[in-house]
């Protein structure tokens, strides 16, 4: 990694008697695209707004750019904030508003209007600098507190639910453009969300905070495929637990069998007796009727189903297991979507489930 | 029809608040100096006596200013308290934002008189001040009541978003908070000058040897041939009060409009 933008070391946060922040250890580095995610109420805010300079330390270091943050004002960090209200000052014109921050500095009238010019267009809002920042949709108030952080060129760029407020399609949209935004600018961005799809679209890496600490830290791609615990895995993406006796290395998944894992598979590791087994349910597949496979097969009976068009989810009841596995299956040509009650073949592989004790 | 009786009840209740600031200006042109119909013709004498009677231009100044000066030091107040209650939380928030709004519903004869006991026991000679005193205790609450409305719709993290932005606490308030509460700051600073221009008993009990507007009125209804002057002095004051109103519903509107939010009623 690169030398780090942000250190945090053993950092907590005391309201009054709540321990919202319980010994955060954290490094970002420069230019990375980090995201703090979980459920709301776990403190990411907290977690923002400490690194904004809007809540003290109670306890522990927070070092920015190398230097300590201890007693510093949020005007005086290499921060800058989007709000999750986005708080555009409704008295001002967009202009206004994106070069407030300009306010103070040394640069010529001519050099500001032209930083803000530029700063609309980045967040494609060319054009829009007269008109009253309170006439804005969302989406646009959105690009105007986008454009209005990013003028002072801050070294960080915390965000608070940014995308929460938007629609669906605009929300999709919108994640794409940040994105993109964060790798032309090359600023860090820290996103606190509590979607965790959009978690993983947008993020170099995750933290997963609950109550207050960090579950796991990990690029996209390990949260999913090897989440640390059962809490990480039930929040992010789907993932249905099955029971399971461990004995060596050896595993006996209910309704699916016996299998050989290995030490990768088991994030808590690996001790004899009761446990449960984890398995996403793409990592499934129902073969249709004469499908030949290498896979292991387990037999099972379609409890339920969701057709969502190009994908369909079913709800298999296998032998031997009272819970039903969540299976999804790309809706192709020549295959059918099954029914209730229709018998399943199921195929799986060892190296697909998650262990945890 | 259903809503009738309510209708008239209505009408009868804005005919019984206003018909006698009608009769103000009609007995103000009346030729004659008993109050009473029919009327004897029309006259603009009166008006002209009211540069002619100095004691009641000087009654008109001291109030003017009692009413100005009050209306600045109570609104000043209000928005302390008023900002602190929407911003910090502090032991006994609560009891203390109660207490300060007491006198809201303590008799003003009680105000008076307990004023009166303890300046005069404190050796202090009434004056101006004192009435200033006593109408800023009084208003203090009327204006929190209003700037509390105006401090807690403000988003607080505007302010942060200043902070923020590189401005200081100072040059936040300045240029985020104040320009946002500038319609309630308007209207408590009109409710206070009016309150304290037509409050009596208070400046009644405390006024030193310059009696205000409405003291000197009462001590005029004792000579019946002063009451036409009177008059036209009240129909001047409607008239201005109308438009002084009229004036400051129009930038609070103003002021509503540009900062998008949604009229919720005014003066007017
Ligand atoms: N100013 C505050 N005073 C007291 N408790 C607070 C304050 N801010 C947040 N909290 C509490 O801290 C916890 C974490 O809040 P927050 O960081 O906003 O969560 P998140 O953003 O993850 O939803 C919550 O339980 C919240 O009630
Ligand atoms: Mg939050």
């Amino acid at each position: 990694m690169k030398s780090p933008i942000i250190h945090l070391t053993g950092v907590h946060k005391y309201y009054g008697d709540y321990h919202a922040l319980r010994g955060i250890d954290l490094d970002i580095a420069e230019g990375e695209f980090f995201s703090l995610l979980g459920p709301s109420g776990c403190g990411k805010t907290t977690l923002l707004r400490t690194i904004a300079g809007f809540e003290d330390v109670s306890d522990g270091t927070l070092l920015l750019d190398g230097k300590d943050m201890e007693g510093v004002a949020p005007n005086r960090r290499p921060t800058n904030m989007v709000f999750q209200s986005y708080a555009i000052f409704p008295h001002l014109s967009v202009a206004q508003n994106v070069g407030f921050g300009l306010r103070r500095s040394s640069m010529s009238k001519e050099a500001k209007a032209r930083a803000v010019g530029e700063a609309l267009e980045m967040v494609g809002l060319g054009g829009y600098g007269n008109r009253a920042a309170h006439a804005l949709s969302g989406g646009q108030r959105q690009r105007v507190a986008l454009a209005r952080a990013l003028i002072l060129k801050p070294r960080v760029l915390l965000l608070d639910e940014p995308l929460s407020a938007l629609d669906k399609k605009l929300r999709e949209q919108m994640q794409n453009e940040l994105r993109r935004l964060q790798r032309q600018v090359g600023i860090t961005f820290i996103l606190v969300t509590h979607d965790q799809e959009e978690a993983l679209i947008m993020s170099d890496r995750i933290a997963v905070m609950f109550e207050g600490e960090i579950a796991q830290l990990a690029d996209p791609q390990t949260l999913y495929r090897r989440p640390a615990t059962r809490r990480v895995a039930e929040f992010i993406g789907m993932m249905t637990f099955l029971p399971a006796t461990v004995r060596g290395q050896e595993v006996e998944v209910a309704g699916l069998g016996r299998a050989e894992v290995e030490a990768e598979q088991c994030p808590g590791g690996l001790s004899d007796g009761d446990a449960h087994a984890g398995i996403r349910p793409e990592l499934l597949s129902i073969l249709f009727p004469g499908e030949e496979t290498t896979r292991r097969v387990a037999e099972g009976v379609v409890e339920e189903l969701t057709y969502y068009g190009d994908m369909t989810y079913y709800d298999v009841r296998l032998e031997g297991c009272e819970r039903p596995v969540t299976i999804s299956m790309k809706n192709m040509p020549g295959r059918p979507v099954l029914e209730r009650g229709a018998p399943a073949r199921v195929a799986w592989d060892a190296r697909s489930l998650v262990i945890f004790g | 029809m259903k809503g009738r009786g309510l209708y008239v009840y209505a009408l009868a209740y804005l005919i019984f608040l206003y018909a006698p600031i009608v009769l103000l200006p009609i007995f103000a042109f009346n030729d004659s100096t008993v109050i009473a119909f029919p009327l004897s013709g029309f006259t603009t004498q009166w008006f002209a006596e009211i540069p002619e009677t100095p004691a009641l231009i000087d009654s008109v100044q001291t109030s003017l200013v009692i009413a100005a000066t009050t209306a600045i030091l109570s609104t000043g107040l209000g928005i302390c308290a008023a900002r602190a209650g929407a911003k910090y939380d502090f032991p006994g928030k609560r009891p203390v934002l109660g207490f300060i709004m007491l006198p809201l519903v303590l008799p003003e004869i009680i105000v008076a008189v307990s004023l009166l006991v303890v300046l005069l026991g404190l050796g202090l000679s009434l004056s101006s001040w004192t009435v200033i005193l006593g109408h800023t205790l009084i208003c203090t609450p009327f204006c929190i009541a209003i700037l509390n409305s105006a401090f807690g719709n403000l988003d607080p993290s505007l302010e942060e978003a200043s902070f923020d932005l590189g401005e200081t606490r100072f040059t936040t308030f300045r240029l985020v908070t104040l320009p946002l509460v500038m319609p309630g700051i308007i209207s408590s600073l009109l409710i206070a000058f009016t309150i304290s221009l037509d409050e009596f008993i208070i400046a009644f009990f405390l006024t030193g040897t310059e009696p205000t507007l409405p003291v000197y009125l009462w001590g005029q209804l004792r000579f019946p041939q002063k009451i036409p002057v009177v008059m036209a002095l009240g129909t001047i004051l409607v008239a201005s009060s109308v438009l002084i109103l009229a004036v400051a519903e129009y930038f609070r509107c103003r002021g509503i409009a540009r900062t998008g939010g949604k009229d919720t009623g005014g003066f007017l």
